[in-house]
């Protein structure tokens, strides 16, 4: 894999995505169907649990649910403190502590 | 002080508060970049190719799982759909700009950009030179990515590896996923696209992220539907 090639076209396409409805709308050619706008609004929590949970859950590759597995009980605690504080910064930090703690502990 | 610059400020202006956020953000994203195998010069260079957030977070995830490329393309344009919502929402204003204004401002159009420029539209309308608004806003944020960015890669090079530093990507998506569980649908959508990126983790060229992503969706708008439709009757 090109990295390069990767962010040329990732680039290209955003800046397509961010310039398409300018270009038609503008020119009156389109209209944004109401099915699509609902469904835009589940692509965030859709995508980012999908990274998550592997990366809590399967670690290394296989599943494990129990309770040695570091990484889900501090990211549980991220949850909690996300939930809690809706800061960025905060639930990076309070989520490292706990692995860090985790690790030491378990 | 010409027209032209007045707006201009007023975008620059209207951006200041964001920055706040997104000054961590951009550093935060500098330093995983290199601590996911990214060069860089291409960990740099993704903030003014890509420029979008979350698109690059998850690129640099992608990366650092040797994902094939076009998978992370695809990715990415999921992630960065709903600037096609920016791009609808604003483009009335923009029908009577010269080509140049409105390419130059549809490379500006971030979340961060989009926010404060479409609520100087409502309030003023189109007025001569609002443009300059949204370009005030736009580029206080560029510059703000890029210089965060190479901060961040600066002081990445200098945490040792056994601080875990690549677990601070999981933990920034779980950051941004637990504000948008707003609804049930939303809820049901993460849940859904959880447990197929489960169930699918071993599919080829993870095509599994792409699955549980479209699955996750599909829940979430079905639902909304569902319970729309159980109010209309």
């Amino acid at each position: 894999m090109n990295i390069w090639l990767v962010m040329l076209f990732g680039g290209l396409i955003t800046f397509l995505m961010r310039f398409s409805l300018i270009y038609l709308l503008a020119a009156g050619r389109f209209e944004v169907p109401q099915t699509m706008r609902k469904a835009l609004h589940y692509v965030p929590p859709a995508v980012l649990s999908a990274i998550v949970f592997p990366e809590l859950f399967m670690y290394g590759g296989t599943m494990n649910l129990s309770l040695d597995n570091a990484r889900l009980l501090a990211g549980l605690v991220a949850i909690l403190v996300a939930w809690l504080s809706r800061n960025t910064l905060i639930t990076i930090l309070a989520g490292m502590v706990a692995l860090f703690l985790l690790q030491l502990f378990l | 002080m010409s027209e032209q610059y007045k707006h201009f400020w007023a975008g620059v202006r209207s951006e200041i508060p964001l920055l706040i956020g997104v000054f961590p953000f951009g550093m935060i994203y500098g330093a995983l970049a290199l601590g996911a195998g990214l060069s860089t010069a291409a960990a740099q260079m993704m903030s003014s190719i890509v420029f979008a957030g979350s698109a690059q977070f998850i690129t640099t995830q992608l990366v650092h799982e040797a994902a094939p490329g076009f998978v992370i393309v695809l990715t990415i344009a999921i992630v960065n759909l709903r600037h096609m919502l920016y791009s609808a929402s604003l483009a009335p204003f923009t029908a009577s700009l010269p080509m140049r204004w409105k390419i130059l401002l549809s490379y500006l159009l971030t979340d961060e950009a989009y926010a404060p420029t479409i609520l100087h539209y409502e309030k003023e309308g189109v007025t001569p030179h609002a443009h300059w608004f949204w370009l005030g806003a736009g580029a206080a944020l560029w510059l703000t990515w890029q210089v965060s960015t190479a901060l961040g890669i600066f002081l990445g090079a200098a945490i040792p590896e056994t601080w875990s530093l690549e677990f601070t990507l999981p933990l920034t998506f779980i950051a941004m996923l637990v504000p948008v569980l707003r609804n049930r649908p939303a809820i049901a959508a993460a849940l859904s696209a959880g447990v197929v990126a489960l169930v699918a983790f071993s599919l080829p060229y993870k095509l599994g992220l792409i699955l549980a992503a479209l699955v996750g969706i599909l829940v979430g708008t079905v639902l909304e539907e569902r319970k729309s439709q159980g109010e209309t009757r």
